[in-house]
């Protein structure tokens, strides 16, 4: 665990809690509360709405032979024992482990000028989510946002016009912002980083955030 | 002072918050006034007053021994109360976040083998029974019905001998129904849209209008086992 100072804003944490959030942001949270508690009180408070909501259902009719088929699915399935799994010992938190493989080695990095790379994770047409990964001490060149970006440092650190950011941090971006992030000096700054679909543009995301970004 | 650090920020936000500290100050007198009610209604004929069993004062503390038996000993009786009591209300859950009547029931028979086949995975000290099986009923719904991929965080491993500590777990399945009791007695309009919002069906830009839920036992509770799970998580490194 870390002491994130730069938390992700409650109604992107509404929206993971009830499956609305767009996957490649969803990545980032699910990163984040593995790291965060902070976070992770506030999602698992909104789960205790959604238990609230449940309890609170008026009762409808099931089918007939519901609990026998649902006794068949159990015994078709082998009795599987699920594990909990252990916590990452790398920089990437399990929530990568789906998009990177199991091991680090794995990232396919490609180079995208200035020694910056980069390593896309996921793609659609909502959002996409990719690896940074930035040298020490490098500015990148100053630049706007077309849609949502939401960053989470998971190596290093940087800092831009905003703040500092080190491990754990998130930082939100919009059209509104316009940065020149630089990696700290003596360390790799490797950033986890999901941003809209540029040609989206009745998005929901950046409208919902407004309040929050103007920083 | 409390209120010279709220009115210091900006005046909408304070203003929700002032809010939220309403409802948090003004519902849990309202509970006790409620409870005492109902342990003489109770007897006569709650029940029928109102469906919804957390009257009942054992209620959530039944639903986590449950799983716990269902966990340990494979108890099928254990299963069918699960069974009866949740079956029904997932399915009307799924009906509600948009699946036909087949997928809800589908969806809900799959969202139960789960609750079978993950039991020894529940912990009544993160979590009460009802929130617990929302999580898989959600996951299965985002999965089967909405087709969305919902990465979980990692897991907080827990360990064998908090199980045997029933005053702590106790305290938390009391609370998850005090909340469900909270959330059922917010103002009409607020309360139709944070279902709205777990049905999946909120207007996003009404989503930032869900500030004042009242979840400030509810936080302490998490925060305080988080906290530790982790102190246990670094004894064993």
């Amino acid at each position: 665990m870390i002491e994130a100072k730069h938390h992700i804003p409650n109604e992107i944490l509404v929206a993971y809690s009830t499956g609305t959030l767009p996957e490649a942001f969803s990545i980032i949270v699910a990163c984040h509360i593995s790291l965060c508690d902070k976070c992770r009180v506030e999602v698992e408070a909104l789960d205790a709405v959604g238990g609230a909501i449940l309890t609170n259902q008026e009762k409808i009719d099931v089918d007939e032979d519901s609990f026998l088929k649902t006794m068949e699915l159990i015994s078709n399935s082998n009795e599987k024992i699920l594990e909990t799994e252990k916590s990452s010992k790398s920089i990437y938190p399990n929530p990568l482990k789906n998009y990177i493989g199991h091991s680090e080695d794995e990232i396919k990095w490609k180079p995208i000028g200035g020694g910056i790379k980069q390593s896309i994770l996921f793609n659609n047409k909502d959002a996409s989510a990719r690896l940074l990964s930035i040298p020490a001490g490098m500015e990148l060149p100053d630049h706007s946002h077309k849609g949502l970006e939401m960053t989470m440092v998971l190596q290093g650190a940087f800092s831009d016009e905003v703040a500092h950011f080190e491990r754990g941090d998130i930082e939100i971006g919009d059209d509104k912002l316009t940065h020149t992030p630089k990696a700290d000096p003596g360390e790799l700054c490797i950033c986890l980083v999901a941003t809209q679909a540029p040609l989206v543009f009745n998005n929901w995301l950046p409208k919902i955030l407004q309040p929050f970004i103007r920083i | 002072m409390i209120l010279d650090h709220i009115f210091n920020h900006d005046p909408i936000v304070a203003t929700q918050r002032y809010y939220c500290m309403q409802i948090q100050f003004v519902i849990p007198s309202d509970f006790k006034l409620r409870s005492f009610q109902l342990s003489f209604s109770h007897l006569i004929n709650a029940k029928e007053k109102n469906n919804t069993t957390y009257m009942n004062k054992s209620f959530a503390d039944n639903w986590s021994n449950c799983i716990k038996k269902l966990s340990e000993d494979r108890d099928v009786h254990a299963f069918r109360e699960l069974f009866n009591y949740f079956s029904p209300r997932i399915k009307s859950f799924l009906l509600k976040s948009g699946g036909s009547v087949s997928q809800a029931e589908e969806c809900m028979q799959e969202a139960m083998a789960s609750v079978w086949q993950k039991a020894h995975m529940f912990d009544p000290t993160k979590a009460s029974a009802a929130t617990w099986i929302f999580t898989i009923a959600r996951n299965k719904q985002l999965d089967a019905i909405r087709k969305i991929r919902r990465p979980e965080p990692e897991d907080l491993p827990w360990m064998e001998s908090k199980q045997d500590d029933p005053s702590e777990s106790l305290i938390l399945q009391e609370e998850q129904k005090n909340l469900a009791f909270a959330v059922s007695k917010l103002p009409k309009k607020q309360r139709l849209l944070i279902e709205k919002a777990f049905y999946g069906d909120l207007s996003h830009s009404k989503i930032s209008e869900l500030t004042d839920l009242p979840l400030g036992t509810v936080k302490s509770r998490i925060r305080l086992s988080i906290e530790r799970l982790r102190k246990e998580l670094g004894k064993e490194i």
